[in-house]
Formats: structure tokens, sequence, C-alpha cells
């Protein structure tokens, strides 16, 4: 806003101002043919998911993890922070509410562990379309979840005891439990390759076998195991593969790992980051071996996605702690002086490899991106899920439902009538109290009302703002507020024309200036309220601070680019400008005390 | 007439800071009243904050209407009802005792015609739980930090508290409203509580704008003391207070009076009674308890006090005397 100087405003050019940011909503919500705001649970209802967490032989996990989980979901869910959802722990469970319906996708997403790890690649592998199939496991084309490779399929996800038809774990022994329990021990409530390779008769080792691979430290690759009974026992399976360094229990693994298999990518396995790992490529066309995880989750600071400069692809980037930069670094440079395929660090979430980019310098300055074909959502999901944190659980959802709203009908409708009674209330007394300025404030309320109708509905169809029935009420109480910047105004104009006996004209602008003081350093408290509680709060609250930011702005924009120009307007007027008994600014209202001789301005001090 | 024709006019002058006794005893009053209740009563915390009870079952003919009373019939006082999937029904209520649950869960069997094994019965935890809470009792701290920051710039350090001090004394009595009257808090309670919050600073700050500008006239040779001048400023933006607080109030006291009568319990009327009286409240408080302490605090300083000895030796020093101070002296 430009000074207005004291004699020349134009109040026309401000008026067009507001009639294009009127029209700029307006053209949006027709644009996205959006013309309701967006409810919230109270007044809506939404989708109502029952997590269950998946734990061994399941024990219910101790409340203080519980408690963790929960919180971590409930800042996933409310990322945004502004559709208020519900998150609350009922027995073992965890119940999610999200207003809207058909919200079980973002509620599968939330509900993902997103446990990250850095690991430096030792060993890598082509998957090949298997010959002379000993199983009847079909090969999924390799692109197959190519259009979510960020997103761990859950449903996929399944462990050891409800891969067997529903068996539970504990009555079933597992016939082909690996007896290297140690280097299992981390993968135990996962799918591991040895499990899924029940169907392949022979698969299993011996016991003998893998006690002499433990004792000898130095495996040559000739002793590992050939797990695929398929190839011919003469063929190394690590031929060309620069097995040094690594663990033989792993290389086991890694030599039985079948990534054609999505039943075998070991998606949701909480694998242990003090260990190395073998694990597949998100779409099964490379398998790995891994170092220990230099950097983890935890080591994160913060996360956002975003599109790479110059290029259309979205990336996740991630700002690490300072230990974590400090690991970062390191894992970089030791990456970047080795050999292929060790130059690679791969980027491991929940047990898969998203990606595994050659490392063509050390990184220090403690920043990272993650690629991999991520589009914008699935980029902002896990940059959800990072930035909050891994769960400390693994979950199921055990049921979906679509629920009504808590509040019914008859409280949203009564609330409305209720306003609306209230507006009217406020018409009738500004008419009466102001007679013809009530005009300009009457008037200002309806412009108020229209900019906060489309900001809502913009912002929910844009931004995910969902009414809810306190919203209402804050934006019934801002009626007040609004009313009261230019009842301000309107007693400034009185004092104006009493003391200095000015023209209406001159003293609407030197009015303005003093009440435009009042008005804004008023709002910036009611501003900084509601910043202070958006970003402190959580859920319920920080919707609400939405609000009343919104609401305090809207009274910023009304009364500068409404209220005082169309006054302006009003005071070039005969009307007005001459007092007329209706409009309010009659000489009676204008007469100087005389009865009681007392002063009634303060200005005489 | 005669009132409302000077009001009219801006010709009233009550004399709030002279009487800075009366207010201080009437907020001390209600400040002892309402943290009484808070101790003996406490607050009828909600669902939300506190956890409850969910009852599951499925009917075809079951309304929320129904659900609703076949559960407080039985001796619940909260019950949410949300109807979920297809004929399925949720009900939440507060935490209930073993035997009150099963009076519910064979009622709800006996009504709707399920086998009372089909009524499933879990606990909830707190959606609003300790965390929560937490994090909003920082947000309050932090958020009373920003504004005296912030006041202590726009205008000064002694305003910002007397604003801040107001403020408390509002949020005080409005939860001890709510601990003797045994509304139930729930979130959107919550929401009321923090937009009084705003109001009342609001209020507070447009007051002290108008004092902060007629007291910088004040010098060695003014006819007025700090107290007349900040009573001068009050009377003067009277006029404005009460046309504001009106007309916020209106639209409040409508949804009050729909949510009470028409709608029987509900979310509007906990919500509205919180901002009905905040307001009222934070109206009084802005002129009553926010402008008296600010002259108690300024009075202290050197610079007024000359001025107050100076006019008190003059013999003129004596308070503007409203005509019928009184009679409008309600906030």
């Amino acid at each position: 806003m430009a000074r207005p100087t004291s004699r020349h405003s134009r109040p026309g050019r401000t008026l067009l101002v507001l009639l294009a940011l009127i029209l700029a909503l307006g053209g949006t919500m027709f644009l996205q043919k959006a013309f309701t705001p967006k409810l919230g649970l109270d007044l809506a209802g939404g989708t109502t998911v029952t997590l269950s967490p998946v734990t061994l032989n399941n024990a219910a996990p101790p409340d203080e993890i519980l408690d963790r989980a929960v919180n971590i979901i409930r800042e996933r869910v409310n990322g945004t922070g502004i559709s208020d959802a519900e998150v609350a722990k009922s027995g073992s469970n965890i119940i999610i509410s999200i207003p809207g319906v058909g919200q079980s996708e973002a509620i599968k997403l939330v509900a993902t562990t997103a446990e990250l790890r850095f690991r430096q690649v030792l060993a890598m592998e082509a998957t090949q379309v298997p010959q002379n199939l000993a199983t009847n496991a079909p090969t999924p084309s390799p692109s197959g979840s190519a259009s979510q490779p960020a997103t761990p399929k859950s449903d996929k996800s399944t462990t050891p005891r409800s891969d067997k038809s529903g068996a539970p774990a504990a009555s079933t022994p597992q016939p082909s439990v690996s007896p290297t329990g140690k280097a299992l021990s981390s993968a135990l409530t996962a799918p591991t390759p040895a499990a899924s390779a029940t169907a392949q008769p022979g698969a299993t080792d011996t016991p003998q076998k893998q006690q002499n691979k433990g004792q000898n430290a130095k495996a040559t690759p000739t002793a590992a195991p050939s797990g695929q009974p398929s190839t011919p026992p003469a063929q190394n399976p690590n031929a060309g593969v620069n097995t040094q360094g690594i663990d033989p229990a792993v290389l086991a693994q890694f030599n039985k790992l079948d990534c054609a298999n999505p039943a075998n990518r070991g998606q949701g396995v909480q694998d242990d980051p003090k260990k190395q790992y073998a694990g597949c490529e998100t779409d099964g066309s490379y398998k790995y071996v891994l170092d220990v995880a230099k950097v983890v989750g935890t080591d994160i600071d913060t996360a956002s996605a975003g599109v790479r400069q110059g290029t259309v692809e979205w990336v996740v980037q991630l700002d690490f702690k300072s230990k974590g930069a400090a690991e970062w670094s390191k894992l970089t440079t030791a990456a970047y002086n080795s050999q292929e395929p060790r130059n690679k660090v791969a980027v491991v979430l929940d047990g898969v490899v998203i990606t595994a980019p050659n490392i063509i310098s050390p990184i220090p300055g403690g920043r990272a991106e993650i690629t991999g074909g991520f589009d914008q959502v699935s980029a902002t999901q896990l940059a959800d899920q990072l930035k909050y944190g891994a769960l400390p659980l693994k979950f199921n959802r055990s049921s979906v439902d679509t629920v009504s709203s808590t509040l019914g009908q008859d409280q949203l409708q009564g609330g409305l009538v209720a306003g609306l009674i209230g507006l009217a209330l406020v018409v009738v007394y500004s008419m009466l109290y102001y007679r013809g300025l009530g005009l300009v404030a009457v008037l200002s309320l309806v412009v108020a009302t229209i900019l906060t109708y489309t900001a809502v509905v913009v912002l929910g169809h844009n931004a995910n703002f969902r009414l809810s029935l306190p919203h209402i009420i804050g934006l019934v109480v801002s009626i007040g507020i609004t009313a009261d910047s230019f009842i301000v105004y309107f007693e400034r104009i009185r004092d104006e024309m009493k003391e200095g006996h000015r023209t209406l004209r001159a003293a609407v602008e030197v009015a303005w200036v003093r009440a435009r003081r009042t008005i804004l350093i008023a709002d910036a408290v009611m501003f900084i309220a509601a910043i202070v509680l958006y970003f402190l709060a959580v859920g319920g609250v920080a919707g609400f601070a939405f609000a009343m930011g919104l609401t305090t702005l809207i009274d910023i924009v009304v009364v500068f680019l409404f209220t005082k120009p169309f006054i302006a307007l009003l005071a070039r007027l005969k009307f007005f400008a001459k007092g007329h008994p209706l409009s309010g600014l009659d000489a009676e209202r204008m007469s100087e005390a005389g009865s009681s001789g007392r002063p009634t301005t303060p200005q005489e001090a | 007439m005669g009132l409302a024709r000077r009001l009219y006019r801006g010709e009233i002058n009550v004399d709030f800071v002279g009487q800075w006794r009366l207010w201080y005893s009437l907020s001390g009053i209600l400040l002892l009243i309402s943290i009484a209740g808070l101790l003996i009563n406490g607050l009828n915390l909600g669902v939300e904050f506190r956890g409850g009870t969910v009852f599951s079952f499925k009917s075809e003919q079951a309304t929320v209407q129904t659900v609703r009373e076949a559960v407080l019939n039985e001796g619940a006082h909260q019950a949410i009802v949300q109807s979920a999937g297809t004929g399925g029904w949720r009900v939440t209520t507060e935490s209930l005792p073993e035997n009150t649950r099963e009076q519910v869960q064979s009622q709800i069997a006996k009504d709707f015609n399920t086998p009372v094994g089909q009524v499933s019965v879990q606990a909830i935890g707190p959606s609003w739980g300790g965390e929560v809470s937490q994090k909003a009792w920082i947000g309050l701290g932090v958020f009373m930090l920003a504004i005296i920051l912030y006041l202590s710039m726009a205008f000064e350090p002694k305003m910002a508290m007397s604003a801040i001090v107001a403020l408390i004394h509002d949020l005080v009595i409005t939860a001890g409203i709510y601990a003797w009257s045994g509304f139930e808090v729930t979130p959107a309670t919550l929401l009321g509580f923090l937009t009084i919050l705003g109001y009342s600073l609001y209020d507070a700050v447009v007051v002290f704008d108008m004092i902060k500008e007629v007291t910088a006239k004040l010098g060695h040779t003014s006819k007025m003391t700090y107290s007349m001048a900040a009573n001068n400023a009050l009377n003067h933006t009277l006029i404005r207070s009460l046309n504001t607080s009106l007309v916020a109030i209106l639209p409040v006291a409508a949804i009050l009076f729909i949510g009470t009568t028409l709608l029987g319990a509900g979310t509007l009327k906990d919500l509205s009674l919180a901002l009905f009286v905040g307001m009222i409240v934070g109206t009084y408080s802005s002129l009553c308890v926010a402008t008296p302490l600010l002259v108690t605090l300024k009075e202290r300083e050197p610079k007024y006090q000359a001025i107050a000895r100076r006019l008190a030796s003059t013999g003129s020093g004596k308070g503007p005397k409203g005509s019928k101070s009184a009679a409008v002296a309600k906030g």
C-alpha cells in the first residue's frame, strides 16, 4: 500500500484492486468448478482406519512405543497442517480419522514405517529371468511398480505368518527357517528369501554347510551354497563380484535372493542398520549387497519435495543434522574413492533400495537429494514421512470405514442460522447507529464475507483446508473484528470533524492515518496469535489458527481496499459532506457538548 | 433515553480509573470463585482429552437420535454417534465403569435387535492426549512472550504487562464458569478459549492505543494527571468499545440462544457459552482491569508523580466526576 497523501488519494483505483482480487479468487473457483468449501470431520465425516501393530508372536507393544507411533502418525497425517485429522490409541491399535471419504490411500502412506538407511553398495547383480523354473512364480515386468517407486506396498509387506495362507506362525514352524539365526535375527519378522524358498526343493542349506561357512572367516565365493537348484553347480554365482569384506551369511542371502518375485523384495523389512544387508531394487531389476548403514533416518533434520533445477524431475531433498552431515560426508567420500559398484550409495526405505546413484564427488554440507522416478505426490509423501521420522512399529490396516460426521447436521445448520441472525442484528444495529455510514459498514461486511467464502473454497481445493465448526464460530467472531476496524475509523472521522472543523473530505484522510495505525497494531496481535498457534500446535488447533490468520488478513484487505476508499468516495457526495441528518455525520452528532461544559476531547490536555 | 443520547453524541464520562478499588475487588472475587471452582469441581473434560469407550454394532433401523437416547439413558453423559460403513454404528462415550458398559451394551442389543455378542466394546485413548495438550501449553507460553515483546515495542512494557494480566484474568474467569456449570470441555471449547484470547487482547490494544496518544501530550505544564488523561482516553474510546463488543457479541448470543433452546446439548452450546462469557469479561477487563492496572503502574513514575503533586497543591487534581457515572459503569 502506498501511503495515502492527505489530499490526493485515489479511491477509484484502490477499489479496482479489490475488484481484481475478488475476480481472481472467483475465477479460480469457476476454473476448478469448486463452489463449496470442503468440510472437516465434525461436519462431514470421513474415513476411519484401524491400524494393528505387527509384532513378534503377537505380543502387545510397549505403551511408550505405541505413543511414539501415535505422535509420528499424528504429525504425518497433519503434515499439511490444516486438515485436522484425528489420531487416537485404542488398546494396542491406532485409530486414524481423516476428513473426506476414500482417504484410505492417504492413510496407507501415513502408516508405512519409513525406515531410511544410506548404505554403500558392496555388490550388485541384475536380475536374470530364471531359466528352467523350479518355481511357478511369474516374472513381473520390471516396471511393474515404477509408477509409485517410493511407496512400499504395505499389502505386499506380509510377514511370514500371514504369508502362509493365514496360518499363525506360532503353531506352524517354518519349514525353512535359515539356520543362520545370527545373521537373520534382524529380519525375523520379514519374509526372508529363505522363507519363500519353501517352494523350491533343496533350497535350504544343511546346517553343517552353514557352520563351515561361519568358521571360515574368509569364505571363498565357491563355498557359498548355490541357492538356486536350477543353476548348474559348476557355475559360480558370484563370478565377477568382489566379495571382499562381505559377511558370508549376507552373501548367501544375496545369492538366494530372487528379486524377480515381488513377494521377495523384502518390503517392510526392519533391516538392522548395524548389519550388512541383501536387498532388491524397488522394481526388482537389481539385487544388492549393502554395507552397514552409516547414515540413517534419524540423522535427518528436515526433508522437502521439490523439482530439481533445470529439469522436470521431482526429488526429495534432505537436510542432515550436524552429526548426520559429518557421517554423510564420510560415506560419500568413501564411496567416491571406491571401485565400481562400490562407488554407489543405496537409499534403502523399509528394506527396499529406492535408488543407488553413483557418487561422482564427496558431498559435504549436509544436504542430499533422493531421486527415483518420483512424481509430485510420491515425492511429497516421502518427504513428509521422512520429516517426521520412522515409525517404531510396523502396522497392518485391520479395518477401513467411512464414518459420518460427529456433530450431526443439526449443529451445522444451527450454527449457520444463528450466524445469519447475528449478522442481520449487526446490520440493523449499524444502520440505526451509524445511519448513512452504516451502509458502508454493511457493505464492508458483505465484501469480507465474499472474500472469506472464496478464500475458504479455493484453499479447500488447493491446500486441503477443511472447515469445521470451530472455524465457523471463529469466522462469526471475526465479524466483530472486521466491524471494529470501521468503527475505529468512523469515530476518528468524527473526532477530526469536531476538533479541526475540517471538511469531510479532509477529515477522511487525516482520520485514516491515525485509524490505520490502531487497526494495524490490533490486527498484528491477532496475527501473532495465529502464527504462534499454527507453528506450535497440532491438529485442530493448527487449522483453527490458520482460519484466524486468514480472517485477520481479510480484515486488513477490506479496510484498506474497501472501507477507506469507499468513504473517500462518499465524502464527495453532498449527502455526507453537508451532514444530512441521515448521513451519520449530522450536526447533532458533531456538535460540541455544550451542556456540561466538560471537555469531551482529550486533546485539551 | 437521555443516556443513549449522550452516548450517541459521545458525551459520557465515567470515572473508570477512579473506581479502581471497586474493579479490583470485583475481579478479585470473581477470580477466587473461579479458582475455587477449578479446584473443587475441576473441568469436565471431553472424550478427546480423556479417552473413552467405543461401542460398535450393526443395525439397519437405528438413527442417530435413537442411538444417542439409548446410550444416554443408560448412564453415559457424553455420546458421539456416527454411522460407520453400511449399517454400522459407532458410539463414543466417556470412559464408563464396567457395569454401565454392560448396561449400555445390553440396551443397544435390545433396542436394535442385535445379539449382545455383536455389540463390540473397546477402550479408546485420547485423540488430544498429553502430548497435544503439552504442545498447546507451550504454544500459549510462547504466544504470551511474543505478545509481551510486540506490545513492549509498539507501546511500552507496562502496557504489555497490563494487557497480559487482563488476558489471564479473562481466561481464568471463563474457565471458572466451565468448572461451576459442568459444561463439557471439548477441543471446540478450547478453540473458543483461544478466540477469546485474541479478542481480549485486541480490545485492550485499541484502548491502549488511545491512552498512549492522549498521555503522550502530558508534560510539566499539563492540567491533568496520568489517571485523568487515561480516564479521558477510556471515555473517548468507550463508544467504540461498547459498539464493537455489541457487534461481536450479537452473533455469538444468537448462536448461544439457538444452541441452548432449539438444539439441546451439543458442541454449539459449549462453544458459544465460552465465547459469550469470554467476550463480556474481555470487554470489562479492557476497561476496568487493564487500564486501572496500567495507571497504577504509571503513577509511580517520577514524572507523573510530579504532575500529580503539582496539581494536588493547586487543588485542581480531582478526577473528573462524571454525572451519573455509576449508571453506566457496566462494561
